[in-house]
């Protein structure tokens, strides 16, 4: 699962992709292939460009350089409506949802069921509700109150909402902005299995995150953004959680997470090379 | 390499099962879905209001004082509706009031100048106030400046503009009476006429009232466009980011308000027969109480049609009450005043025993 086969062709492509704010040089040189069923991780320190670079994937953005290309064809989207339309949803760091309004409204939104013709076109609601429930049964969540405003579900439950909506949309590459970066570990796991849950429904999932040990537990390909410029760029087979975790925090707080590492590392144990066997440079991508 | 990464593990399957999340309160019940209702407030405020004008003022209770105080209601509520969708949708219209006066004098200088039939001068009073609705719309997409600042612009040009231009076709600050001018009966029957309803005189505006804030209420809770009007004053970003047209509901939501600005202007105008250019001024402060009174949030995404109108209601009631009880009308700010206060007291307390579970 971790290697890529010829025939699961790239849906996104970038190619010595940058960017720049003002004269602020934001991306630079970027590189990344996103496969459908398979999880690309983008890893990154604060400020490393993790989010432009979704930004620019998902519409909000616009290259200054280089290539961005979908099933092949050069792109340059001016909205993230023409990102949804071809099939690239994006769950962002802050949900993309309207806190006040009921949980399946925001579902919905932007995209509602509606039925009649104008000007009697109405909202089908009892369709929407029906739909919405059903939707996020089935990706395990189960909320007692369909018409809860959002705001008042739990970090985890509200990304769940948001994944779920973009499975139904028929994405085909789901972008996730640090989905588990305010939640608890339980809550973690939640998400994590939805990002699993997506990828077995064979979307590509561009999974974005400032935790090694999230990435590995699901990652087939890992990228490092360092100052705007990739760093690492190496599929599951090429590197450790040892070694990315070396590459996100450098040598000097390296023994620091070493230990705190070990005290968490009933996750995922067996992805976790011997501590004698950590390379003292990057594992090139052959 | 190391022989663990030339095998690695399959990603750890979820050791969480969704479905062990315990699940919590039941239903939310009955009585909790009511108080979440935006206008729950400004209906228990409009029952008490209603009760001490009872009590205080005998000549309030009967059926034709309400037609009066319904009247009062409804000039304020047509305007009240379009502002408070526009609140709902995160933004202000400070240029509301003036609007009003500008759509009136619009009419009836086009149709006097020319003359034509006043029903000409209709057709261009509502094509300028849809302009000026679409302006300020369009100057806050596209400058991104909040609605405060642009649309107080547009209330000072339009102030400036309606004494000015009144001034260079009559030389005085009112308009010309058009009672006398083809099509003006027909169009009062429309804006300005009263009809009898169970022996009482009723104003036909308040029946306008009732049907619009029904329809705005459909279009709210029903329609694709009212999901959107929730959104983009709830949190624009998201909704951007879902492909909600941020920049088109706004400039609609405009436009709605331009709508309401001409046809409480063409009322004015088909009721009183002359315009006063300097009229309409703090009006917009009123509509905004209205909204806020009938539980609107002021930083937009929650809010409905139904409450500005109670809202709108309380106003009648107090102007009105006033007048029955034979109090100094001076009292009257006083009154609102401490309306408005009361009804976001009333209202925070709601939204906080609602949102209790
Ligand atoms: N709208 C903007 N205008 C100017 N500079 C920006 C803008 N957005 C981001 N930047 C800059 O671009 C760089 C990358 O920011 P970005 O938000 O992509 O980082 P990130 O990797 O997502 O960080 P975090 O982990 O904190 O979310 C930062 O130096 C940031 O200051
Ligand atoms: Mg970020």
């Amino acid at each position: 699962m971790a290697q890529s086969t010829a025939d699961d062709a790239p849906i996104v492509e970038l190619h010595d992709m940058g960017k720049m704010y003002g004269n602020i040089r934001a991306l630079r040189g970027i590189d990344l292939a996103v496969r459908p069923g398979r999880v690309t991780c983008v890893l990154g320190d604060n400020g490393a460009g993790k989010s432009t670079l979704i930004k620019v994937i998902s519409g909000l953005h616009q290259h200054d350089e280089g290539e961005y290309r979908v099933d092949g064809e050069p792109v340059r989207f001016t909205t993230p409506r023409e990102a949804l339309d071809r099939g690239i949803a994006t769950v962002y760091q802050d949900l993309a949802v309207v806190p006040l309004m009921p949980v399946w409204r925001n579902f919905f939104l932007g995209s509602e069921i509606t039925r009649g013709v104008w000007p009697l076109r109405r909202l089908d609601i009892e369709r929407m509700k029906k739909i919405a429930d059903e939707e996020l049964r089935a990706m395990g969540i189960e909320l007692d109150d369909i018409d809860r405003p959002i705001g008042t579900l739990s970090g985890g439950q509200r990304q769940s909402v948001a994944i779920a909506r973009a499975v139904y949309f028929g994405a085909r590459v789901l972008i996730l902005d640090e989905p588990t970066a305010a939640l608890g570990v339980k809550q973690s796991g939640v998400v994590l299995k939805y990002i699993a849950a997506a990828r077995d429904r064979g979307l590509g999932v561009i999974f974005i995150t400032h935790n090694p040990h999230h990435a590995y537990m699901v990652g087939d390909h890992f990228a490092v953004l360092r100052l705007g410029a990739l760093e690492l760029s190496a599929d599951r087979g090429q590197v450790s959680l040892e070694e990315l975790t070396n590459h996100m925090a450098g040598g000097a707080e390296l023994a620091a997470l070493k230990h705190e590492l070990a005290q968490v590392r009933g996750v995922d144990v067996e992805g976790l090379p011997e501590e004698t066997e950590l390379p003292a440079t990057p594992a090139s991508s052959s | 390499m190391s022989a663990q990464a030339t095998t690695p593990s399959p990603p750890s399957p979820p050791t969480q099962s969704a479905t062990g999340l315990e699940k919590r309160t039941a239903e939310r019940s009955l009585a909790r879905r009511f108080l979440a209702r935006p206008e729950v407030g400004a209906l228990i405020g409009a029952i008490a209001v209603y009760a001490f004008f009872w009590v205080a003022a005998p000549t309030f209770r009967p059926a034709d004082s309400l037609s009066t105080v319904l009247y009062q209601a409804s000039t304020l509520g047509l305007m009240a509706l379009p502002v408070s969708l526009l609140m709902i949708g995160g933004e202000f219209d400070l240029s509301a009031g003036v609007a009003v006066i500008t759509s009136s004098l619009t009419a009836s200088i086009f149709a006097y100048e020319l003359t034509l039939n006043v029903w000409m001068g209709v057709i261009a009073a509502l094509v300028v106030s849809l302009a000026v609705g679409f302006f300020n719309g369009y100057v806050l997409v596209k400058t991104g400046l909040p609605s405060f600042l642009v649309t107080l612009g547009t209330f000072l040009m339009l102030q400036g503009l309606n004494l000015a231009v009144t001034k260079i076709f009559t030389g005085n600050v009112a308009t010309n009476d058009i009672s006398d001018m083809q099509g003006f009966s027909s169009a009062k029957a429309i804006f300005a006429s009263d009809i009898t309803i169970a022996g009482v005189p009723v104003k036909i505006t308040v029946l306008w009232w009732l049907l619009f804030v029904a329809l705005a209420t459909w279009m709210l809770l029903r329609t694709k466009f009212g999901n959107w009007i929730f959104a983009v004053g709830g949190q624009k970003d998201s909704a951007r980011a879902v492909g909600v047209p941020v920049a088109r509901t706004k400039i609609v939501l405009f436009m709605l308000v331009g709508l309401g600005a001409w046809f409480v202007g063409m009322h004015e105008l088909f009721e009183f027969n002359t315009v006063q250019s300097g009229e309409g001024v703090g009006n917009e402060l009123l509509y905004i109480v209205a909204a806020v009174i009938g539980g609107c949030l002021l930083t937009g995404g929650f809010g409905s049609a139904i409450g500005p109108a109670i809202g709108a209601f309380i106003f009648g009631m107090v102007t009105q009450g006033i007048v029955f009880a034979g109090w100094n009308p001076d009292w009257f700010k006083f009154f609102l005043g401490v309306m408005l206060l009361g009804a976001m007291l009333l209202n925070t307390w709601v939204r906080r025993q609602a949102s209790r579970r």
